[in-house]
């Protein structure tokens, strides 16, 4: 039947690459001519002043940093949470359950968890007060203690990013039969050569996931920034945010976006290079 | 010398025992089987020989040093996986090398010890490739060759054959046979297949729900089963058991009177192999009732009754005997084994 009539596969796909259309590609269109554009000419006037504004190297160095420790300590974590996972028997699935409890709140929320830990009148100063550690409030979040800042950024990012990780490792680990380990292990190969050498690289395809899916993530970083350290603590969203809201400037926000999908895009090629799955090893 | 003696060994799960009380000696050089129907236990019993599994109680010792507390790369021994568990990240010189590598040989040694094993199985050809380019049986071989390599004093197999096409697996079977007899290496060897334990091994375990039944030379085993589970299980067909009544000590096999071992009951079970008969003239002969006759070509094999009790026999290619006949039977009276109809338990053979 649909040899007759070979528009109908087309016909079918037409909703959905509507849709996306509509909501994606046209929205990408308008952001790319409203960054490239001034008074309907092209131009990189906005680009200049996104560049010349005093707190873009600082968000973009900001970002960065920030991205190159979270990203790594959320799949070592992960790596470890999803082996030591594997070992238990009963109560596994308790146990993955409360570790994905941080995935099911709100960034902004988790922010204002940290918040509450962290501010000069938090649990954390209570704590260091009654243990006699410190003699007064302390403030952690100013911009007089940017490590201070930085830290409990990371920190609260760990904490709500890293179950993600941890949920595709562990579907990962799953797929590898446990006859590999056990095979290194009747062959001389101790717990760690058998995780560097025959855990890890089978779980490659879960891992090049995981690291595109954070490092995107990690680049998009915002609400947990912005409820801790507010405009402290510069990051790329949180620029685009305030020239969108704050200056009213639309074209310049828009620069940031584009700057950010290029980012997110180039980081995407560099780990499915770097990465690759050849079709080699799977079995 | 690397015999292996699995004294006492138990293991349950939970409240469900999985082995009741195995023991079993291997000796140095031997080939071995554990043969038995799948969840009878033989895998678990490998894994505990081998490490990866603990045992509730009992002890394993590997020329006479016990080893049931070492680690598995400690004990000395090599395993070949049911599914190869070949790496499939690892070239196949890789996969060979991989035991060399953990035990820090050097190059030199990594080099030729992988060729030669690699020259063993016939997969010289294969060694840059990966796994996922080969076949089954060429994955089979560099599970093989892998542990060879290391040149192990204990080899465990478990069931390295199942995964291969009937063919394959004869071939295969053959080969075996060809490069361990030639390795020397003590073979512990897991099959549900009693061809292949027939064809491969020095002696078989005989396994049942956790228990070893019988231990012993392929041939004894098929001659002389221990127990009627042992004599249901080998050999194909399987033997014939037909309960008779005995008196004064004697069992009427047409005319013949067969002697049976003393203090019986009036009843016996009589284990017959189903070509350790020939034609006889009735009344002579033991009267059966042909349902089926099947010209095999190489032989006719029968399906019927004799005494109201299902046997299958075999008899040359070159009898004419159609479905639906009445035939007579001479036994062959030094092949018939004789079970306690209670216990399942044949008696010692008898002389007269
Ligand atoms: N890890 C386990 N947990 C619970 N039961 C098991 C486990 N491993 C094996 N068993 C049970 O023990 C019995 C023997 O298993 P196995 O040794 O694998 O049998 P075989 O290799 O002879 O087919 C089976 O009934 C199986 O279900
Ligand atoms: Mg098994």
């Amino acid at each position: 039947m649909t040899q007759n009539r070979p528009w109908i596969p087309y016909l079918l796909i037409l909703p959905s690459v509507a849709f996306l259309a509509l909501l994606f590609v046209v929205p990408l269109v308008q952001t790319i001519w409203l960054a490239l554009s001034d008074n309907g000419a092209p131009s990189l006037a906005n680009a200049e002043r996104m560049v010349t504004d005093i707190n873009f190297t600082r968000s973009v160095r900001n970002t960065f940093l920030l991205t190159i420790v979270v990203v790594p300590v959320q799949i070592a974590i992960a790596l470890a949470m999803g082996t030591m996972v594997a070992k238990v028997g009963r109560g596994r699935e308790t146990i993955l359950w409360i570790w994905t409890i941080p995935l099911g709140i709100s960034d902004l929320a988790a922010g204002l968890v940290w918040l509450s830990i962290l501010q000069n009148t938090g649990y954390f100063n209570s704590l260091l007060f009654s243990l006699g550690v410190i003699g007064r409030q302390a403030s952690w979040l100013s911009y007089q203690t940017p490590v201070a800042l930085f830290i409990a950024i990371a920190v609260a990012e760990i904490w709500r990013g890293t179950a993600i990780v941890m949920v595709i490792i562990v579907a990962g680990l799953n797929q590898v039969p446990k006859e590999f380990k056990e095979a290194a292990e009747i062959f001389g190969a101790g717990p760690w050569t058998r995780f560097w050498r025959i855990t890890l690289p089978l779980i490659r395809p879960a891992l090049q996931s995981a690291l595109i899916l954070r490092t995107v993530l990690a680049f998009e970083v915002f609400a947990v920034v912005y409820a801790l350290g507010g405009r402290n603590f510069p990051v790329l969203v949180g620029e685009a945010y305030n020239w969108q809201n704050q200056n009213q400037n639309y074209s310049v926000a828009a620069v940031y976006a584009v700057l950010i999908m290029i980012i997110s895009l180039a980081a995407t090629l560099i780990y499915l290079k770097a990465l690759k799955v050849d079709p080699e090893r799977l079995s | 010398m690397a015999n292996i003696v699995i004294d006492r060994i138990r293991k349950s799960f939970g409240a469900f025992q999985a082995l009741k009380e195995v023991s079993l000696t291997i000796n140095d050089g031997e080939f071995v089987s554990l043969l038995g129907p799948s969840g009878c236990g033989k895998t678990t019993l490998l894994r505990i020989i081998a490490g990866l599994e603990t045992s509730t109680s009992g002890d394993v010792r590997i020329g006479d040093r016990s080893i049931i507390g070492l680690a598995p790369k400690d004990r000395g021994l090599a395993m070949v996986f049911q599914n190869y568990a070949v790496f499939p990240h690892m070239t196949v010189y890789e996969n060979v090398a991989f035991g060399l590598r953990m035990q820090k040989a050097d190059d030199a040694r990594v080099k030729a010890q992988v060729e030669k094993a690699a020259g063993l199985l016939h997969i010289e050809p294969y060694l840059d490739r990966y796994p996922n380019k080969l076949s089954g049986g060429q994955r089979q071989r560099v599970a093989v060759a892998r542990a060879l390599a290391v040149e192990p004093k204990v080899l465990l197999m478990d069931e390295p054959l199942s995964n291969l096409d009937a063919l394959l697996r004869l071939e295969m079977r053959t080969e075996l046979k060809t490069v361990l007899q030639s390795a020397g290496t003590t073979t512990i060897y897991v099959t549900h297949d009693q061809t292949e334990a027939m064809g491969l091994s020095d002696r078989i375990a005989v396994m049942h729900n956790g228990v070893v039944e019988q231990v012993g030379h392929p041939v004894e085993i098929y001659n002389h089963p221990a127990t009627r589970f042992v004599g249901g299980f080998i050999g194909s067909p399987p033997m014939n058991f037909i309960k008779v009544p005995v008196s004064n000590g004697r069992v009427a096999a047409g005319a013949e009177q067969l002697a049976v071992p003393e203090d019986v009951g009036n009843e016996i079970v009589l284990g017959l192999r189903g070509e350790a008969v020939e034609l006889a003239p009735l009344p002579q002969g033991i009267e059966m009732k042909v349902r089926v006759a099947e010209p095999m070509g190489s032989h006719l094999l029968l399906t019927g009754s004799i005494h109201d009790q299902p046997v299958r026999v075999i008899l040359p290619a070159s009898e004419t005997v159609r479905s639906g006949d009445t035939i007579g039977l001479k036994l062959d009276r030094k092949r018939i084994t004789w079970l306690s109809p209670e216990s399942g338990k044949s008696f010692p053979a008898v002389s007269a």
